[in-house]
C-alpha cells in the first residue's frame, strides 16, 4: 500500500518535473534556433563598408604642396656663396648653359631653351633667378612668366656678405608671388570648394569664376549650333569642321588630362532667341539689351536636343544669324555700349554669339543669299567663352609680372597646372561628399540591400581618395588627377547604382504585424510556462527556507 | 540663369587654311518632302506625308573619324547610329488599326502601338546590350514607352524582317525585333518627331501637322525609317537615308454629314503658302485614278504623273511646291475635291486574327489570310510573336485552306522561355488562289507571379500583331528601274522584279484575358498559414508539457441537483 502511494508520488512528480522540462527545452529551441533563424532569413543583405574611413573623409585636411626649384645663373651669387650651396640644389650643367645662350636671347626663345633643359614635371615650377642688371628683361619687368613651367625672377639686390640663408629669404617674398600665380592661390583653392564647403572668404572674383566654370566631369560634349531663322533669305555655310580642327582642337588637346571631349555641330533653321530686339533709332540697328540677355535661351534650349549618345555634360556655343527684318544686331551691356564681340555667356551653359550679315548683299540680291562665315572671328569668341567655361582663370598678376601669350594651343603648361590643382581639390571634394552622403543614407535606412559590388566601388572610391590626398601632398599632380577622377566614378557609381533602390519598402512595423498571428500564439504559451516555472522555483526556495528555519 | 558679356579675346587662332574659299563643295545632303492624298472607297481621305533626308556619309566608320558636323540630318539620330553601329532602324508608333478591306494596301504599313526593329552592324559584339541601350535612348528622343522593351518581348525573325537598304545582311542574330500593342500615340509623340526635320513645322507640308487635328482621325501613324542607300543606279556611292513619314485617315464622310467633300483647310485646318526652303523637291500628289467620274479636283492642275503602286497602275495630278504659280494669287495652297460616285476594290492579299476558346485556362489563336487574287497562287510569310505566358502547342498547329490540310514548306519555331523569351513561330504558306486559309494553335494561360501583373490586369493582356509579307502577284508590270525623280511613296521597298511586289500586312493585336488572381491575397496567406501553424503548435506544445492525471469523474447533474434539493431539505445525501 505505502509502496504504492509512493510510486504514484514519484510519477506524479516525474511528470510534473517531465512537463516543466519539456516547457523549458521548447522555449530554448526558440530562443536558439527559431529565432535566429527568422532573423537570418527576414534580414536584407548588407556588405561591409569602411564606415570608419568614410567618416574622416568628412573632416579631409588637405595639404597641397609644389615643387619648386630655384635655379641661380651665374652672376647671382658671389664665389663666396656659392661654396656655402649644398650640391644637390644646384646643377653646374644648366648653371653654365644659362649662363651661355640664354642670356644672349629675346625672352622667348630663352623660356623655351630653358624648357628644353629641364623637363619639368606636371605641377612644378621653376624659377629661374638672373642677375639685376642683366638685359634679358626690360628695364621695369621684374618677372617674366614663359609658356611652360618657368619663370625668370630679375634677382633682388644681395649683399655680398649674406649668408645663403638669408638670401633665399630675402627671395622667398617674389617666389611667392611667382608661385601664386602659376599654380594656386589660396582664393582658387576655396573658390573650387565653394559649392561643397561654406566660406566666406572668397572673393567676387574668383567666386564668379568658379561659377562660372562648369563643374568637374569626366567627360564634356561641346556642340556649335548656327541659328538661322531665315533660311529664306540666308543660305550659310561655315566650314566648322576646319575651324575645330585648328581652334579648338589644339585647346582640348592640351586639355586631355581633365576629361574626354567631344565636339559635335548642327545647322538649326527657324530657331529664333526668345526676345524681339529693340529697334534703335540712333545707330538705326537692333539692339538687345543685357537684361534680356536672360530670356534668349530658353525657346533655342529646346531646339538644341539632348545628346543622346552620352549623359555628359554639355556647352552649347551657338552663332547666330539675324534674319534680314531683323540686322544689325548689337548686344549692348549695362552701360549702354555695344559689346564689340557681340557675343554674350550664360555662366556653366555655352556662349551665344551674334553674327550680322546683311552687309554682305546688296537689297538687290537674289535669294537666298549664299553667304560664308567668317570663322577665325567666331572661332576667337567662341575659344575666350570656352575658356572661361572650362574654368582657364584668367590670372592678375602683381605689378611687373609679364605673363607670354599662351600661343598656337590656346593655354600654356602652367595655366593647365592652375586648372589640375583646382580641379583636383574639387574633384576631391566632390567624391567625397558623395561618399559621405551615401554612407550617411546607407546607415539611416536599414531596409537598403547593399550589395558586394556597392561595396566594392565605395571602397576603391576611398582608397583612390586616400592616394589622390597623398599625392597632393607629395606634390604629383598628375597622379593626383588621375585618382581623383577615378574615386568621382567610383563613387558616382555606387551612389547611383540601381540595386540600392531595389527592395520593396518595408517598414518594419508593417513586416512585425504580418507575423504576429505566428508569433502571438506561440510566444504566449511559452512565457507562461516560463512565469510558472520560475514562480515555482520560488515557492520552493521559501519553503526549503522555512524548513530549515 | 543669368548671362555675361563676354569679354573680347585677342586669341588669335592659327588657321591652317583659309576660310573665304571660293570653291563650294555641292551639298552632300538633301532633303524632299512630299504629301498624297487619296480618296478611299470607303469616303474615308488617306494623307501620308514622307519626309527624305540624304546624306552621302558613312556613320559606321572606324572611332577616329566620327560623323559630328550635321547640316540637315538630325544630330540626335546621327549620334545614335554612330554610338550603336546601326545599320538599319525602323520605328513606328500607330494609333488604330489599318482596316485593308476597306482601305486597301496602305504605303508603309504599321501595326497598331509602336514597332520597332533594327538591324544592327555585323561588327556589334553585344547586340542585347546594344539593344537595350538603344530602346532606352530612343524612348527619350520620341517620348515613349520604348524603355518597355526587353527581352521578354524582343525576337529575331530569321526570314520575315530582311534589310530594306543596301547590303543583304542575312545573319539575323544582328536583327532585333518587338512590338508594344499597348502603347498609345498622342501629342508628345508627335512634336519630338516634327522637331527631327529641318524645317520643323514652321515652313513647307509640316505646317498641315496640327495635333488637334491629325488625332482627331480613325487611323494615325508616324514612321523614322533610317536605312544606308546606293546613290546611283550602278551603286558606286552609298548614302544614308532617313525617311520619316505620317500617315493619317480622316473619316469625313460621317463627320462631314454624308458630303463626300474635302480641302486641304477642311482636314487640317491650315492650308500650304511655301515649301520648306531647304527642300530640293515638296510636291503634292492627289491620286485621281478614278477621276474624272468619281470627283472633281479643284484647282486643278495639268501636271500628272503615271506610277505602279502596290502593282496597281495609278494616275496623281502633281503640284510642285516649290513653282510660285501654284500658291496663285492668294498666295496660299488650298485643294479642294468633290466626290460624285463610288465602287469597291478589294485588296489582293489580307488577313486577320482573333482569339477562340472559353474559360481561362486554355484558347486558340485563329489567323485568317486571304487571297483575293482570281487565278494566282502565291507565298506568305506569316510571323507571330507570342509573349511567354500564353504556352503554345505546336503540336495542335494547323493550317488548313479550302478545308484542306496545307502543310508550311517552312517553319521556324523557337520556344519561349518562362520570363526570358517569347515565342517565334514563322512559316512560308502557299496560299492557293481565291482562297481563306486559317492557321489555328492551342495555348494554354498561365499563371503569372503577383508583381508580374499590370496595373490594370482585368483589362487583359495585349498579344502583338502577326506579321504577312509577300511578294504579290502584280496586275501591271511594275518598274523595276532606279530613277531619282520617282515619287517617294513608291520608292520605298525596293522592286526587284517586274511581275510582283512587295506587301506587310499587319493583323489586329490580341487582347487577352489571363486568370487574375485577388491581390490582396499574400497577406491572408501569411495569416491564414501563420493561424495554422499556431493552432498545430499550441496543441503540440500542450501535448508535451501538460501532464494527465485521472480524475475522479463528478457526478451527473440530476444527481448534483438531487443532492441540492436533498441538502436544503436536510434529508441524508445519495451516494
Amino acid at each position: 500500500m505505502c509502496l504504492q502511494v509512493l510510486a504514484a508520488c514519484y510519477k506524479a512528480l516525474s511528470d510534473h518535473h517531465r512537463g516543466r522540462y519539456a516547457a523549458l527545452a521548447i522555449a530554448a529551441v526558440v530562443i536558439v534556433v527559431g529565432i535566429p533563424l527568422w532573423w537570418k532569413t527576414t534580414e536584407t543583405y548588407r556588405a561591409w563598408l569602411p564606415f570608419s574611413e568614410i567618416s574622416e573623409l568628412d573632416s579631409l585636411q588637405l595639404q597641397l604642396s609644389v615643387d619648386i626649384e630655384v635655379v641661380f645663373s651665374r652672376g647671382t651669387l658671389t664665389p663666396e656663396q656659392q661654396k656655402k650651396f649644398p650640391l644637390s640644389h644646384v646643377n653646374q650643367k644648366e648653371h653654365q648653359f644659362l649662363s651661355l645662350s640664354c642670356l644672349l636671347l629675346p625672352p622667348t626663345e630663352a623660356d623655351l631653351s630653358l624648357h628644353m633643359l629641364s623637363e619639368s614635371s606636371c605641377g612644378s615650377v621653376v624659377v629661374y633667378v638672373i642677375p639685376e642688371s642683366a638685359a634679358l628683361l626690360p628695364e621695369d619687368v621684374k618677372v617674366y612668366v614663359g609658356q611652360r613651367r618657368t619663370a625668370l625672377l630679375r634677382s633682388p639686390p644681395f649683399k655680398s656678405s649674406w649668408s645663403l640663408k638669408e638670401v633665399l629669404s630675402n627671395l622667398d617674398m617674389e617666389v611667392e608671388q611667382v608661385v601664386s600665380t602659376m599654380s594656386f592661390s589660396h582664393q582658387d583653392i576655396v573658390a573650387a570648394l565653394s559649392d561643397r564647403v561654406r566660406m566666406a572668404k572668397v572673393t567676387k572674383e574668383s567666386m564668379a569664376d568658379s561659377m562660372r566654370a562648369i563643374k568637374s566631369s569626366p567627360g564634356y560634349e561641346i556642340t556649335f549650333s548656327l541659328l538661322n531663322p531665315d533660311p529664306r533669305s540666308h543660305s550659310l555655310h561655315w566650314d566648322i569642321e576646319g575651324a575645330v580642327q585648328s581652334c579648338i582642337q589644339p585647346l582640348l588637346n592640351k586639355l586631355a588630362p581633365i576629361a574626354n571631349f567631344s565636339v559635335d555641330s548642327q545647322i538649326l533653321y527657324y530657331a529664333v532667341l526668345g526676345v524681339n530686339p529693340r529697334f534703335d533709332n540712333s545707330v538705326s540697328a537692333y539692339t538687345l539689351s543685357a537684361d534680356s540677355l536672360s530670356h534668349v535661351i530658353n525657346p533655342v534650349e529646346a531646339r538644341l536636343g539632348s545628346n543622346a549618345a552620352s549623359s555628359n555634360p554639355v556647352l552649347n556655343f551657338l552663332l547666330y544669324v539675324p534674319d534680314s527684318h531683323h540686322s544689325p544686331l548689337f548686344i549692348r551691356d549695362h552701360s549702354k555700349r555695344e559689346v564689340p564681340s557681340n557675343a554674350f555667356h550664360s555662366p556653366r551653359w555655352g556662349g551665344i554669339m551674334v553674327y550680322n550679315v546683311n552687309e554682305m548683299y546688296g537689297p538687290e540680291a537674289e535669294r537666298p543669299v549664299d553667304i560664308n562665315i567668317n570663322m577665325a572671328k567666331v572661332m576667337g569668341v567662341f575659344l575666350a567663352q570656352l575658356r572661361l567655361m572650362l574654368g582657364v582663370q584668367h590670372t592678375h598678376p602683381p605689378t611687373g609680372f609679364v605673363l607670354q601669350s599662351p600661343g598656337s594651343a590656346g593655354l600654356a603648361d602652367w595655366e593647365l597646372d592652375r586648372l589640375l590643382w583646382s580641379r583636383s581639390v574639387e574633384n576631391i571634394a566632390t567624391a567625397s561628399t558623395t561618399i559621405t552622403s551615401l554612407a550617411q543614407l546607407l546607415d539611416q535606412i536599414g531596409n537598403i540591400v547593399i550589395n558586394d559590388n556597392i561595396a566594392q566601388q565605395v571602397s576603391s572610391a576611398v582608397t583612390s581618395l586616400q592616394s589622390a590626398v597623398a599625392e597632393l601632398e607629395a606634390g604629383n599632380l598628375a597622379f593626383a588627377l588621375q585618382y581623383s577622377r577615378e574615386a568621382i566614378l567610383a563613387s558616382e557609381r555606387a551612389f547611383f547604382d540601381p540595386s540600392l533602390l531595389h527592395l520593396l519598402y518595408f517598414p518594419d512595423d508593417q513586416k512585425f504585424a504580418i507575423y504576429i498571428p505566428l508569433f502571438l500564439p506561440m510566444c504566449v504559451p511559452i512565457v507562461l510556462s516560463l512565469l510558472k516555472i520560475v514562480s515555482e522555483a520560488k515557492k520552493k526556495r521559501a519553503d526549503k527556507q522555512a524548513k530549515s528555519d | 540663369k543669368f548671362s555675361q558679356i563676354s569679354r573680347s579675346y585677342d586669341i588669335v587662332c592659327l588657321l591652317g587654311r583659309s576660310y573665304r574659299c571660293k570653291c563650294r563643295p555641292p551639298a552632300r545632303d538633301q532633303f524632299q518632302e512630299e504629301l498624297v492624298i487619296r480618296p478611299l472607297h470607303s469616303g474615308d481621305i488617306y494623307a501620308s506625308f514622307q519626309f527624305r533626308t540624304l546624306w552621302d556619309t558613312d556613320f559606321l566608320q572606324e572611332r577616329q573619324k566620327k560623323v559630328s558636323h550635321y547640316r540637315l540630318f538630325p544630330k540626335s539620330l546621327g549620334q545614335v547610329l554612330s554610338k550603336f553601329s546601326v545599320r538599319e532602324l525602323h520605328i513606328s508608333f500607330t494609333q488604330g488599326f489599318w482596316r485593308t478591306m476597306q482601305w486597301g494596301q496602305p504605303f508603309i504599313p504599321s501595326p497598331p502601338g509602336a514597332e520597332l526593329w533594327v538591324w544592327f552592324h555585323h561588327t556589334v559584339s553585344d547586340v542585347d546590350g546594344n539593344w537595350k541601350e538603344l530602346t532606352n535612348v530612343l524612348s527619350g528622343i520620341f517620348c515613349a514607352s520604348l524603355n518597355f522593351i526587353d527581352m521578354t518581348n524582343t525576337v529575331q525573325p530569321s526570314a520575315s524582317f530582311k534589310p530594306l537598304g543596301l547590303g543583304n545582311a542575312t545573319d539575323h542574330r544582328f536583327l532585333r525585333y518587338a512590338t508594344l500593342p499597348r502603347e498609345i500615340v498622342c501629342t508628345e509623340n508627335l512634336t519630338p518627331w516634327k522637331k527631327l526635320l529641318p524645317c520643323g513645322s514652321k515652313a513647307g507640308l509640316a505646317v498641315l501637322m496640327k495635333s488637334e487635328k491629325l488625332f482627331h482621325s480613325s487611323f494615325h501613324s508616324q514612321a523614322v525609317h533610317i536605312r544606308p542607300i546606293c546613290q546611283d543606279e550602278q551603286c558606286t556611292s552609298k548614302a544614308w537615308e532617313l525617311r520619316q513619314t505620317l500617315n493619317v485617315v480622316f473619316d469625313h464622310y460621317t463627320s462631314g454629314q454624308g458630303k463626300k467633300e474635302w480641302s486641304l483647310f477642311k482636314m487640317f485646318s491650315r492650308t500650304l503658302t511655301e515649301a520648306c526652303p531647304l527642300a530640293s523637291s515638296s510636291k503634292v500628289y492627289v491620286d485621281i485614278t478614278d477621276n474624272p467620274e468619281l470627283f472633281e479636283l479643284s484647282p486643278a492642275t495639268h501636271l500628272l504623273s503615271r506610277a505602279v503602286v502596290l502593282g496597281d497602275r495609278r494616275t496623281y495630278s502633281v503640284y510642285d511646291l516649290t513653282r510660285a504659280e501654284t500658291f496663285g494669287q492668294l498666295r496660299s495652297f488650298n485643294l479642294l475635291l468633290r466626290w460624285k460616285g463610288d465602287n469597291m476594290l478589294r485588296p489582293l492579299l489580307h488577313a486577320e486574327r482573333y482569339v477562340a476558346g472559353f474559360g481561362l485556362q486554355t484558347g486558340e489563336i485563329h489567323t485568317v489570310i486571304y487571297n483575293n487574287h482570281p487565278y494566282r497562287a502565291f507565298p506568305v510569310l506569316l510571323m507571330d510573336s507570342v509573349p511567354w505566358y500564353l504556352q503554345l502547342y505546336v503540336h495542335t498547329l494547323t493550317v488548313t485552306s479550302k478545308s484542306r490540310d496545307n502543310k508550311p514548306s517552312y517553319i521556324h519555331y523557337q520556344p519561349a522561355k518562362d520570363r526570358h523569351r517569347p515565342h517565334l513561330l514563322e512559316m512560308l504558306i502557299q496560299l492557293p488562289p481565291h482562297s481563306m486559309t486559317e492557321v489555328t494553335v492551342q495555348f494554354e494561360r498561365a499563371l503569372l507571379k503577383w508583381t508580374e501583373y499590370t496595373p490594370d490586369p482585368n483589362h487583359g493582356f495585349y498579344v502583338g500583331s502577326s506579321v504577312v509579307s509577300a511578294l504579290v502577284p502584280s496586275m501591271v508590270a511594275m518598274s523595276t528601274n532606279f530613277t531619282q525623280d520617282q515619287p517617294l511613296f513608291s520608292s520605298f521597298v525596293p522592286v526587284k522584279e517586274e511581275s510582283s511586289y512587295f506587301v506587310r500586312v499587319y493583323t489586329e493585336p490580341l487582347l487577352v484575358n489571363l486568370p487574375t488572381p485577388d491581390f490582396s491575397m499574400p497577406y491572408n496567406v501569411i495569416c491564414l498559414t501563420c493561424t495554422v501553424v499556431a493552432v498545430g503548435y499550441g496543441s503540440f506544445y500542450n501535448l508535451l508539457t501538460r501532464t494527465f492525471q485521472v480524475d475522479e469523474p463528478s457526478p451527473p447533474l440530476a444527481k448534483r441537483l438531487a443532492n441540492f434539493i436533498r441538502r436544503i431539505r436536510g434529508v441524508p445525501l445519495l451516494a
